[in-house]
């Protein structure tokens, strides 16, 4: 089927920005068909948050047009856009904190009727209008902007990474509605890293790639490939295992004195009964839903938070960690999932990656520039970090920013490494590149604590994996012959013949353990 | 839970709510009127004789601090701050006093008109600087209270002017019931026209909402450039305000700012005006203005050294603050 220029009710051609000597977009272009829900796909810093901004007004674009329903729009400002017709969702919700929810929709001129009736659809009856936002759940506030967007029936609803985080159940119903909004007079575009999702509501799928439009694909069944080809321009068959079995349990010599001896570390009453050893050259995975401990365990573990019972032995002796400078001094360092608790975000790369270091860079009291350049140096080629915008940290894209985190261990060369959900929100070729990465560091005897929210990768890069359930350490699995069914049972702590019961394999569909789904849900789907 | 009403309630239940609610979003203000009422209180009892003429004489004391503070209060709710504001109603107090001298009463009002449109205009350059060159507020307006301090001083070397009959008497006196000073009616007339029209219209919500999180408004559709300059163009309208009413309780031009900059600014602060913006109203910045005079007259009447009753002043500031700040931390965590 072929559509004329002036069928598509989206169309974005020749899109391009530069930042300085950084070439965020070359040229972009993204066409949207009446009625479809379109994806828009990119590894990090192929330019997709670039264009995203563009077409919600948030960045000029260089040069490059915007047509809505075949008229051009220029496209300044957000509220130009919304005058276009493009109206975005965006993961941070863009709900004044100290406004209740009515002067909110007053702000935006929203009509109440279409937006109760969202708000409905989506799972959210019971809302005090007069509540002020700053005290809604962030999820339920996430729920509030979509059901404001949709209500003014926007030509053309941007949702920008709106499902990240979000908690299962309603990212169904927001998958839902989206879903059956197929097939009218108004589009979709949809921005997600999930590809279960795209699969799930999107007819077609745009690709970016260093600032280019590669391809549009139809999304069918086993276009993810296809989708991933376009992405890494190379093909490849999903994530590479990297798991090599070396330090798996029979194949460890007696004698070895684990690096980590966790014996009944509790705290409070979240963790109860943490138990395991952490053995050099081995990833250790930790399997666990949301809330089961885990995020205590791994505080305690970098010493920022104090257990209140429990021995833990680092090396054979005990330890016990005030400061998480202890715990780097004894060889333990952490790598969070949120690179902005790490990082000096508007410090350059360098600094970044010096500064744990700086310690042992000193002479006479001042920073040996040199050496520090050389450290620097090695590790940034060491884990190909794109280093153009190194200036300021905040500029790097999510995967970047990452990788900085780990080298600034890798540079000072480390022993044991916390890795806490290190991959959360990064492009497909990057956690390639960081489990790569994980697995050198372990075959080279670094000891690694790897917690991930996505079940799957557990067999990718661990050796053995620990079950946390309850607070409490309550099994031990081979990892590298484990599926992901396996592994979804022993995170329920389900026998692996016990039938599974069906709201979990649902949820199976999507990540199984998402840190942020904490927040309290008021919600009565 | 505060955001999910239980839709089963009985109405008179939900209304009890709504109270409560209300009662808490104003805790503070509320607070602070009982504070007022004691301090009131604390007054009467160390000076029998206060009584109608001490009341006339608060509101006429008053009432340049209030409108300053009204001003205040709406730029640092839309995130900013303006450090020119004294320095403003210094030059509209010189301009209104230079003109009205030996001039007829009728050319007294073209006067008063002229010296308000000058404060917007005044108020608007501030607030366009601040878009324009991206320089935080607090540079922006301390480096401009000098230009306007200097302007001042241009138009008038020495305290001098004049100013018409009928503004003098605007403010003298009572109406009516001689509890109720003129001063006061002007006060709650100027507030009545502007900023109750303004806090109900869509750029009153847009000055809270920038004020609250600028990224969150922008992407709102709110012009966050536009909404900024209206706020001090607005804080302009009330510091010319602040000049005439200097203009009128005194009867001349004093080039030299007052101390009401720093007033202005505690008294937001003292009102229950988050610093960080998006977030108080009107009424307790005024509470407040009352409260810091009626401490001074208090500390006269004890026969306090004066500079050890600024010292007060400053530590009393700072106690009430603190207290609030911890009761409200406090509520947050249970």
């Amino acid at each position: 089927m072929t559509v004329a220029a002036t069928d598509l009710l989206l169309e974005a051609s020749d899109i391009s920005k530069t930042y300085g000597a950084v070439v965020a977009l070359r040229s972009a272009s993204l066409s949207v068909r009446p009625g479809e829900v379109h994806a828009l796909m990119g590894a990090n810093g192929a330019g997709k948050s670039t264009l995203v901004k563009i077409l919600t007004g948030a960045v000029r674009p260089d040069t490059g047009t915007i047509s809505v329903r075949g008229r051009e729009r220029s496209v300044h400002s957000p509220a130009e856009a919304r005058r276009g017709g493009l109206v975005s969702v965006y993961q941070e919700p863009a709900l004044i904190p100290d406004l209740d929810i009515r002067s909110n929709l007053r702000l935006t001129d929203t009509p109440l009727e279409p937006f109760r009736h969202w708000l409905a659809e989506l799972g959210l009856r019971r809302l005090d209008l007069s509540s002020v936002a700053r005290d809604i759940p962030l999820a339920s506030l996430r729920i509030i902007d979509l059901a404001r967007a949709l209500a003014i029936e926007p030509d053309v609803l941007m949702l920008d990474e709106m499902t990240a985080a979000l908690p299962a159940d309603l990212t169904e119903r927001v998958l839902d509605v989206v879903g059956r909004s197929r097939g009218g007079d108004r589009s979709v575009l949809f921005i997600s890293h999930r590809m279960i999702e795209i699969a799930a509501v999107c007819d077609r799928a745009t690709v970016l790639r260093e600032g280019v439009t590669v391809g549009v694909v139809d999304v069918t069944s086993g276009s993810e490939d296809r989708i991933v080809e376009l992405m890494l321009g190379q093909v490849v068959a999903g994530l590479v295992k990297t798991g090599s079995g070396l330090a798996a349990a029979g194949m460890r010599p007696a004698d070895v004195t684990p690096r980590i001896s966790a014996r009944a570390i509790s705290s409070e009453t979240v963790l109860q009964d943490a138990t395991f050893d952490l053995y050099p050259g081995e990833v250790l995975g930790v399997v666990a839903l949301e809330g089961q401990g885990q995020d205590e365990l791994f505080d305690i573990l970098a010493g920022s938070a104090r257990p209140t019972g429990g021995e833990l032995s680092v090396n054979g002796s005990p330890t016990a960690f005030r400061h998480p400078a202890d715990a780097i001094r004894a060889g333990v360092v952490y790598v969070a999932a949120d690179r902005a608790e790490a990082l000096l975000m508007q410090r350059s790369v360098r600094e970044n990656i010096a500064l744990p270091g700086v310690a042992s860079l000193r002479r006479w009291g001042l920073i040996d520039l040199g050496a520090e350049r050389r450290m620097v140096g090695a590790s940034v080629t060491r884990l190909q970090i794109d280093a153009r915008a190194g200036a300021e940290v905040r500029r790097l894209s999510g995967g970047n920013q990452q990788k900085v985190t780990i080298a600034r261990w890798v540079a000072g060369g480390v022993r044991t490494l916390l890795c806490f959900d290190p991959t959360r929100g990064i492009d497909i070729g990057t956690k390639n590149q960081i489990y790569v990465l994980l697995r050198e560091l372990a075959d080279a005897g670094t000891a690694i604590l790897l917690y991930t929210s996505e079940l799957k990768e557990i067999p990718l890069v661990c050796d053995r994996a620990i079950v946390i359930f309850g607070g409490r350490v309550v099994d031990e699995i081979d990892a590298a012959t484990a599926d992901e069914p396996t592994l979804l049972r022993a995170a329920y702590h389900l026998r692996s013949d016990a039938a599974m019961p069906e709201e979990i394999a649902a949820e199976s569909a999507t990540t199984v353990a998402q840190p942020e789904s904490s927040i309290p849900m008021d919600s009565d789907g | 839970m505060s955001a999910v009403a239980d839709s089963i309630d009985p109405a008179a239940a939900r209304t009890t709510d709504a109270l409560a609610g209300w009662g808490r979003r104003n805790a503070w203000t509320l607070g602070l009127l009982v504070f007022l009422a004691i301090l009131l209180g604390f007054t009467k009892l160390i000076q029998p004789s206060y009584g109608v003429t001490g009341v006339q004489g608060l509101a006429i004391s008053v009432l340049p601090l209030a409108l300053a503070a009204v001003g205040q209060a709406i730029v640092v709710i839309s995130g900013g701050i303006d450090l020119s504001i004294g320095a403003m109603m210094a030059l509209t107090n010189v301009v209104a006093a230079s003109q009205m001298q030996n001039q007829s009463e009728e050319f007294g009002v073209a006067v008063v008109v002229g010296v308000l449109l000058l404060g917007v205009i005044l108020g608007a350059i501030n607030g366009a600087v601040v878009v324009a060159t991206r320089v935080p507020d607090i540079v922006v307006t301390l480096a401009m209270s000098f230009v306007w301090a200097g302007c001042a001083l241009l138009v008038l070397k020495t305290p001098g002017g004049g100013a018409a009959t009928w503004i003098q008497e605007l403010l003298k006196g009572s109406i009516g019931n001689e509890w109720i000073p003129k001063a006061a009616i002007v006060l709650i007339l100027i507030i009545a026209l502007i900023w109750i029209p303004l806090r109900r219209s869509q750029a009153g919500l847009q000055i809270y909402a920038v004020g609250s999180d600028r990224l969150a408004a922008f992407r709102s559709g709110v012009s966050v450039g536009r909404t900024k300059i209206l706020a001090y163009a607005l804080l302009g309208l009330f510091a010319a305000f602040g000049g005439l009413a200097l203009t009128a309780s005194t009867g001349v031009g004093t080039p030299v700012p007052g101390p009401y900059t720093l007033l202005s600014v505690a008294a937001v602060v003292l009102g229950g005006v988050s610093l960080a913006g998006g977030r108080g109203g009107i009424i307790g910045p005024l509470v407040a203005v009352i409260i810091l005079q009626l401490i001074r007259t208090d500390m006269t009447f004890l026969r306090f050294d004066p500079n050890l009753a600024v010292v007060a002043q400053g530590v009393i500031l700072i106690g009430v603050v603190m207290v609030g700040s911890l009761v409200q931390l406090r509520r947050r965590r249970a």
